[in-house]
């Protein structure tokens, strides 16, 4: 029993599931990607998703470009007779945190966790631009890979990386994500042109559509459904301010402040995944979470190789669980990020049985 | 930290702007800081106080901005602390307060401000609720093109007579001259105008639906450390729950919903209430268009089925009623979409607290906060009480 969780009640990553993340799915509805995820989880553990305490899921009407758009995706889940049900309009990293939150009341043992994103038939570098302050920067459409480049420069420009270091990790990244039969973008990826400079395409994410899925569940329930529980010791989540201009872009506090209330600093990590969507950005967060290079960091190739947005932070706490469910790690830390240049930071720490 | 139990949740502010058609003298993050500084100034605490902001609007069309919560951060108080935005379509006002609620009841943070906000008259929510995709059905011309249909069956299936909207609607527009934050207030108001208005989406008149409003509301839940520092009578919470059904199946009943009977059962379980009709004193029920009361007095289990209109003609459900339903006016008088459960929510509480000024139903002790959202598919409810929960 490893664990010091600071909070009533044990909860575990008992299943994970995910879709192959694709550059298009012309043929797919949102319904019908997220779907087999659902059934694949659900699978796992044999439950059934009537026997599920609660579902939370995560995603974006601005990506399907209509309002209401989860409420198709719920009629997949199959909610009759009438779930006890909720959805976060941010990344499934944080439906993940409401279900946690929801376990830890006592009012459900068990909860269904999902996200998706469809970024294929829009502009997602436009689309995210309409995340932006509506007054004043919105209408002049700065978008992801500029905002980002901003944020590389003023890494470099503070001698914290070079364009080098920063092709590196797409280079690891993409390498790693041979093994991960989901991702997107694999292997020897050349580095590419400049998108914004610094930033080279290898610096940046692939466009791509997908889906997630998790399955929590409290202490001897998850000790039921799963060999080896990833259990969630410590999970925490900060916001930062939205003007670039009031942050230090070359660090994180709110990631640091969520990984001191996760409890990441209190014993080492043997595994880290982080919502790194640009190159860059794995080095402001190796340094706010203090990761050693013994850290092994985005095995499953990370958000470098695989984006869905929305999805892609839950994927994170998903691939840190499926490590230790497979023993191949005892203390993972995994991270969500959303808005510009890192503005909202989760961390979870994830840890299994020691034997 | 307590091992067992949930941690009794309080609510010891409440805030609200004045609900106007639009509010062209603030921007969203000027709008949604009056309510929280409202609700901060309510409960007499400070920024500093806040552990978590819990925000809810409806759909990120309505005003053009893409997961606002990341702009209103700075705003909200919110920076270097957690903040959650939550999205249930139209029941995301009360889904938001219960996100927030759990935070305090697993006790998780101990003071948590939640709000909710709509600013409409930066965009159109009608054809923001519009966007026809391929192979999906849309929610056609706006809400009220959705409901109709519903609100016919609801009539035929009962028996109602055709009266019984405009009673609805006549009274939640009068409860609305007595309170100051309403959108309408409509000092001539009158049952024969509202009969006379124009037919919109048949049986639906224009004075039987709810306005297009700007507006926030906040609310300061915390534990019970918190709610014994409060300078004002909390309101606790007794129960809370969401449930969610598809929107479209066979077996749906869109006049009775089941989720809304399982939500309202499993509140009242946690209650401990037995008899909605006799032990509860005052209801702050979503109703966008007027025929919704009679409906959801059905749904709820304050009324038999068929018997909710009988409640509504035999003003049962007037503030000076036995069972007064949406004394502030309700949605029917306000409506800033994304921010109408959570005004249900707050206005229930303000009547278990004694505070809520003109509209106050003399000596409420227990409140119910409604709202629904979608296909009326989701559904969010709590009950609150003047005295803190025994179970």
């Amino acid at each position: 029993m490893p664990r010091t969780s600071r909070h009533a009640r044990d909860v575990a990553v008992v299943a994970f599931a995910q879709s192959d993340h694709r550059r298009r799915t012309d043929e797919l509805s949102e319904v019908e990607i997220v779907m087999p995820v659902l059934h694949q989880v659900l699978a796992q553990t044999g439950l059934k998703a009537k026997e599920i305490g609660f579902t939370c899921s995560g995603s974006s009407d601005y990506l399907a470009g209509r309002a209401f758009s989860f409420t198709m995706t719920l009629d997949g889940v199959g909610a009759w007779p009438p779930i006890s049900e909720s959805h976060v309009e941010m990344d499934g990293a944080w439906a993940l945190y409401e279900a946690w939150v929801k376990i830890q009341t006592g009012e459900a043992d068990t909860a269904l966790v999902y996200a998706y994103g469809k970024s294929s038939p829009g502009s997602v570098r436009d689309v995210l631009t309409r995340q932006l302050d509506p007054y004043y920067l919105a209408p002049l459409w700065p978008d992801s890979v500029a905002l980002a480049a901003l944020q590389a420069q003023a890494l470099i420009d503070a001698g914290e990386t070079d364009e080098g270091a920063l092709a590196a990790v797409g280079a690891r990244s993409r390498a790693a994500a041979e093994a991960n039969p989901h991702a997107q973008l694999t292997g020897a990826v050349p580095q590419g042109d400049y998108q914004v400079r610094p930033l080279r395409t290898g610096d940046c994410p692939p466009i791509g559509d997908g889906a997630a899925a998790v399955i929590l569940a409290a202490g001897d329930t998850a000790r039921r459904l799963t060999a080896r529980p990833a259990w969630i010791t410590g999970i925490d989540h900060r916001i930062e301010a939205h003007g670039l201009g009031l942050r230090d872009l070359t660090d994180s506090p709110s990631t640091r402040i969520a990984a001191e209330r996760a409890g990441v600093f209190e014993a080492p990590v043997d595994t880290a995944e982080l919502h790194a969507p640009f190159s860059s950005q794995e080095v402001v967060l190796r340094k706010a979470l203090g990761l050693g290079a013994d850290v092994v960091v985005n095995p499953s190739g990370g958000a470098l190789a695989a984006n869905p947005v929305m999805a892609a932070g839950l994927i994170r706490i998903g691939e840190a669980a499926a490590r230790i469910h497979r023993g191949e790690s005892d203390r993972a830390v995994a991270h969500a990020t959303s808005g510009p240049c890192l503005q909202q930071n989760l961390v979870a720490v994830l840890e299994g049985d020691r034997a | 930290m307590s091992t067992s139990g949930k941690e009794p949740v309080a609510v010891v502010g409440v805030g609200q702007t004045k609900h106007v058609a639009a509010r062209h003298d603030v921007s969203i993050a000027g709008l949604v800081r009056e309510a929280a500084v409202r609700a901060l100034a309510d409960a007499e605490l400070t920024w500093a106080d806040i552990d978590a902001v819990v925000i809810g609007k409806a759909p990120d069309f309505f005003e053009g901005v893409m997961m606002p919560e990341l702009y209103l951060a700075d705003a909200l108080g919110a920076v270097g602390k957690p903040m959650l935005r939550v999205h249930t379509a139209g029941s995301v006002g009360g889904s938001t307060a219960l996100v927030a609620a759990n935070l305090v009841a697993a006790r998780v943070h101990r003071t948590v401000l939640t709000l909710a906000f709509e600013k409409q008259s930066e965009s159109n929510a009608m054809w923001g609720l519009s966007l026809p995709v391929p192979f999906q059905q849309p929610l056609l011309a706006g809400a009220g093109g959705f409901f109709a249909p519903h609100v016919r069956a609801y009539m035929r299936r009962t028996g109602a007579p055709e009266t019984v909207g405009s009673l609805v609607a006549y009274k939640d527009r009068r409860n609305a001259l007595k309170n100051p934050y309403a959108h309408l207030h409509e000092h001539d108001i009158t049952l024969e105008k509202v009969q006379a208005s124009p037919m919109l989406w048949d049986p639906i008149r224009y004075s039987e639906t709810c306005p297009s409003s700007d507006g926030a509301c906040a609310m300061i839940l915390t534990d019970r450390a918190g709610a014994a520092r409060s300078p004002r009578s909390p309101a606790w919470v007794h129960g809370g729950a969401m449930r969610s059904e598809p929107t479209l199946f066979a077996g749906k009943d869109f006049v009775s919903p089941q989720a809304g009977k399982d939500c309202a059962a499993d509140v009242y379980r946690q209650a401990g209430i037995t008899d909605p009709r006799r032990e509860i004193d005052a209801v702050e029920m979503y109703v966008p268009f007027s025929w919704y009361e009679p409906m959801w007095l059905e749904n709820l289990g304050f009324a038999d089925e068929g018997e909710g209109w009988k409640l509504t003609e035999a003003g049962v459900t007037e503030l000076g009623g036995d069972l007064p339903v949406n004394p502030s006016g309700g949605v029917l008088s306000t409506n800033p979409i994304g921010a109408s459960g959570m005004i249900r929510f707050a206005e229930a509480a303000l009547q278990v607290r004694g505070l809520a000024g003109e509209h106050q139903v003399p000596g409420a002790r227990r409140a119910m906060g409604h709202a629904y959202g979608g296909g009326a598919q989701f559904f969010a409810m709590w009950l609150v009480g003047a005295g803190e929960p025994t179970s």
